[in-house]
């Protein structure tokens, strides 16, 4: 039993580190250290990068162009990107289509799709859940119907991310009413430019556009862009669900996200002395730093114990909780570091790709500008991706079995 | 003991429940928090009429000469209201600090036009690198001639933008964090050398830094002698803190309600959410925290003018404490039990819970007053 990684590991993290020194730009690091959001062009000219040195498909296996990372690969290349302050990866293209067209699609779908997702000049959004299908996806209801060699869709889908900057929308649609809810979807690749799609954006609590809803009115589909079989939908996307879950704890984005906590903590005062010495404080940060060092271990576990088997157990719900967890525990805490001047609230200071006005200074210290707006945004991250309380069923039903 | 309302209470109470109920939707509070100024002078006249803004105003200056309980009785509503007007801070806060030196005839004729709904006045007191402590004062008074010059940086003064007049707290005497030597001044607002630095906060209510540079006030725009404002300062705070928790607490009973509501009618999985037992269990913990929260908030308006001064403190800071763990509880599982409607601008639970996120970190959170009534308790 060993926690260091192997000569070839971090030789491997050696390489992504100096990839970044090279590749990151100072612009896309500032905004990332300094919790400002990315803009469209951001994360292109990210994706691009990526793809010039050969890594736009991370886990994709050679034959489709990749550089067939295994999970450990990817973990590494996780932790030292974001500790580096790089772009968090949009997963949409590259870890959830690509997947499932790489195993399902026909080769013409590989061709048409694939390159062009791994270089980033197309941008994937994902349409599963709806108005009356969120922890219950299976339940959805958008139809399509098969008129000659088209699908003729209908219905609406919700918190669909970005889809104000996507060009194609993987859908799961429903194209048999008559069988049982599982069996009874399809899994549908979508031009965003088709007629008949609306995108409307959902403003969250922070005041921020990041999801939205998405309306199709009578939007034609060719047959061409059904993965797989008709209403074998589930399946794909159970695949999905199963797949590349190891890197959701995210846990090189919680070790930047505290070093920040604690440099923010170092600055701000109380009495007198530094908000890291208050002993309270000081408490509350000493625990996420140990609850974030288990969960840790308990990623490079599941690693390990992936490489020997990949039978699923709970262990993407026990990453998803905790890691979830400890984001929330974070931002909360910065957010209470800084106090009173947690309370301004500037809406511009949120935006995409806003610079802060060097003629006009936040009120109190610049780094608390986004914090309460990182605060009330992370209150998603229990209920996304599956809300914890799913994640709880899915452990005790593997577990308990009752 | 007892914890009925009087009737009077009761009165108050149900005129004010009614008059938001009608006049203070939520589509009016969002055209409100969308509006440049942030409050509506309407809305006003109309807590005017009402003698919302008259309660705590001695008779003898036009007001009710009411207390803690009658405002216990209305800051519940305000805060389900999500009421964005400066009823805290002016008919509470700057109306307390007044009410000490009703008889100096500035601050009295301040106080009978605010009952009156004509005037507005805050308290500007914290600086800016205060963080609660209210003995932190740097904001100097210079004494030229017959009148001062301030010079100092008031930090999120919530609602300056809306007074005509600030209740300002400068130094004629000693140092940072010394009791003696703060004095009180009535500043315009529109005053030559106080400059605003507004914004809205994150709960949609307004703010300002307050920095003064230079500001002349005559002599007689300082309340009572010199040097000695700081208790009756402390004691507004102390008042104002108690209709926090007030309104806090008014908020905590519209989330349970409204997360009832939801689980009840949202079906996923062929059933109300609401027959979940995990879910069950969570509103049943929202509604233990709620509860405790009440009865903390009516201690705060029993104790908040207690003249035993560290008596006062110590139940001012348990009840903020627990009023702070209880809204972030509350707060945090009204959003999670709304799935993604909670997290949306649309519904009004996002809007319930940043009020409470707002309020905890006003007047020091939580750990803050944790810490404080430990030593207040152990004796330090």
């Amino acid at each position: 039993m060993r926690l260091e990684f192997t000569d070839e590991e971090q030789a491997f993290r050696e390489e992504v580190r100096s990839f970044l020194r090279e590749q990151l730009s100072s612009e896309i690091r500032d905004k990332v250290l300094n919790g400002y959001e990315l803009g469209r062009e951001d994360h292109l000219l990210w994706q691009r990068r990526l793809h010039e040195r050969g890594w736009g498909g991370m886990a994709w296996p050679a034959e489709f162009g990749g550089p067939g990372w295994n999970s450990v690969q990817q973990y590494i290349f996780e932790e030292e990107s974001a500790l580096a302050g790089g772009p968090r990866l949009i997963p949409f293209g590259t870890r959830m289509v690509a997947p499932v067209i790489m195993a399902f699609g026909t080769a013409a779908q590989q061709q048409r799709f694939l390159p062009k997702i791994s270089a980033g000049e197309e941008w994937w959004c994902q349409g599963y859940s709806e108005p009356g299908a969120g922890s219950d996806l299976a339940s959805l209801k958008t139809r399509a119907v098969r008129d000659g060699d088209h699908y003729v869709v209908n219905g609406q889908k919700t918190w669909n991310t970005l889809g104000q900057y996507a060009d194609w929308i993987f859908c799961l649609v429903r194209t048999d009413p008559q069988a049982k809810q599982q069996s009874g979807i399809t899994f549908l690749l979508i031009d965003m430019k088709s007629p008949g799609i609306t995108v409307r954006p959902i403003m969250l609590l922070d005041g921020g556009h990041e999801v939205n809803e998405v309306w199709f009115e009578d939007v034609r589909v060719p047959i061409e862009n059904r993965i797989g079989e008709e209403n074998s939908g589930w399946t794909y996307a159970k695949f999905l669900l199963g797949h590349e879950r190891t890197n959701i704890a995210g846990i090189g984005i919680a070790k930047r996200e505290l070093a920040r906590l604690k440099r923010i903590a170092a600055r701000e005062r109380r009495h007198g002395r530094p908000l890291l010495e208050d002993a309270l404080f000081a408490a509350q940060i000493a625990q996420v730093e140990v609850d974030l060092w288990a969960l840790e271990i308990t990623n490079l576990r599941v690693l390990s114990a992936e490489r020997r088997s990949s039978a699923a157990g709970p262990e993407a719900s026990i990453l998803k909780i905790k890691g979830t967890e400890i984001h929330q525990s974070i931002s909360e805490l910065m957010m209470r570091a800084v106090g009173p001047y947690a309370l301004p609230f500037r809406h511009e200071a949120m935006e995409a790709g806003w610079q802060f006005d060097p003629t006009r200074e936040p009120p109190g210290p610049r780094y608390a500008s986004t914090l309460a707006a990182a605060y009330l945004n992370q209150r998603k991250l229990s209920i996304f991706g599956g809300t914890n309380e799913i994640q709880k069923n899915i452990i005790s039903k593997m577990i308990v079995g009752l | 003991m007892n914890f009925e309302f009087s009737d009077e209470q009761r009165q108050l109470h149900d005129a004010v429940e009614r008059y938001l109920n009608e006049q203070y939707g939520f589509d009016r509070y969002r055209s409100i928090q969308r509006s440049e100024a942030g409050w509506d002078p309407s809305v006003w006249r109309g807590l005017a009429d009402l003698g919302v803004l008259a309660i705590t105003v001695p008779a003898a200056h036009g007001g009710l000469g009411f207390g803690p309980l009658e405002t216990l009785a209305m800051m519940g509503d305000c805060g389900r209201s999500l009421l964005l007007e400066p009823v805290l801070s002016s008919a509470v806060i700057a109306t307390a600090a007044l009410r000490a030196f009703a008889d100096e005839a500035p601050a009295g004729e301040l106080l009978a036009g605010m009952a009156a709904g004509e005037k507005i006045a805050v308290l500007a007191h914290f600086e800016s690198d205060a963080r609660f402590e209210s003995q932190w004062v740097t904001t100097r008074a210079r004494r030229v001639g017959e009148s001062y010059r301030l010079d100092g940086h008031k930090g999120v003064v919530m609602h300056a933008g809306a007074a005509d007049t600030l209740l300002v707290t400068a130094r004629t005497a000693g140092e940072a964090g010394d009791a003696q030597g703060v004095s009180l001044f009535l500043v315009p607002r529109a005053a030559p050398g106080v400059v605003l630095d507004a914004y809205p906060t994150l709960d949609g209510q307004r703010a300002a830094d307050v920095y003064l540079q230079n500001v002349e006030v005559p002599a007689s725009g300082r309340l009572g002698p010199e040097g000695n404002a700081l208790t009756a300062v402390e004691a507004a705070l102390d008042i104002g803190l108690a209709a926090l928790c007030a309104d806090a607490v008014g908020v905590m009973q519209a989330l349970v309600d409204a997360t009832v509501d939801y689980v009840r009618q949202r079906q996923q999985f062929g059933q109300p959410i609401g027959r979940f037992q995990a879910l069950q269990h969570r509103i049943a913990d929202m509604l233990i925290h709620l509860e405790q929260a009440r009865s903390m908030s009516y201690l705060a308006a029993m104790r908040c003018t207690d003249e035993n001064v560290g008596e006062r403190r110590r139940a001012l800071s348990a009840a903020k404490a627990v009023i702070g763990q209880a809204g972030r509880f509350v707060g945090q599982q009204a959003v999670q039990l709304h799935g993604g409607m909670g997290m949306t601008d649309e519904l009004k639970v996002s809007h319930w819970f940043k009020r409470l996120t707002a309020a905890q970190l006003m007047f020091g959170d939580s750990d803050t007053h944790l810490q404080r009534f430990a030593a207040l308790t152990t004796g330090g």
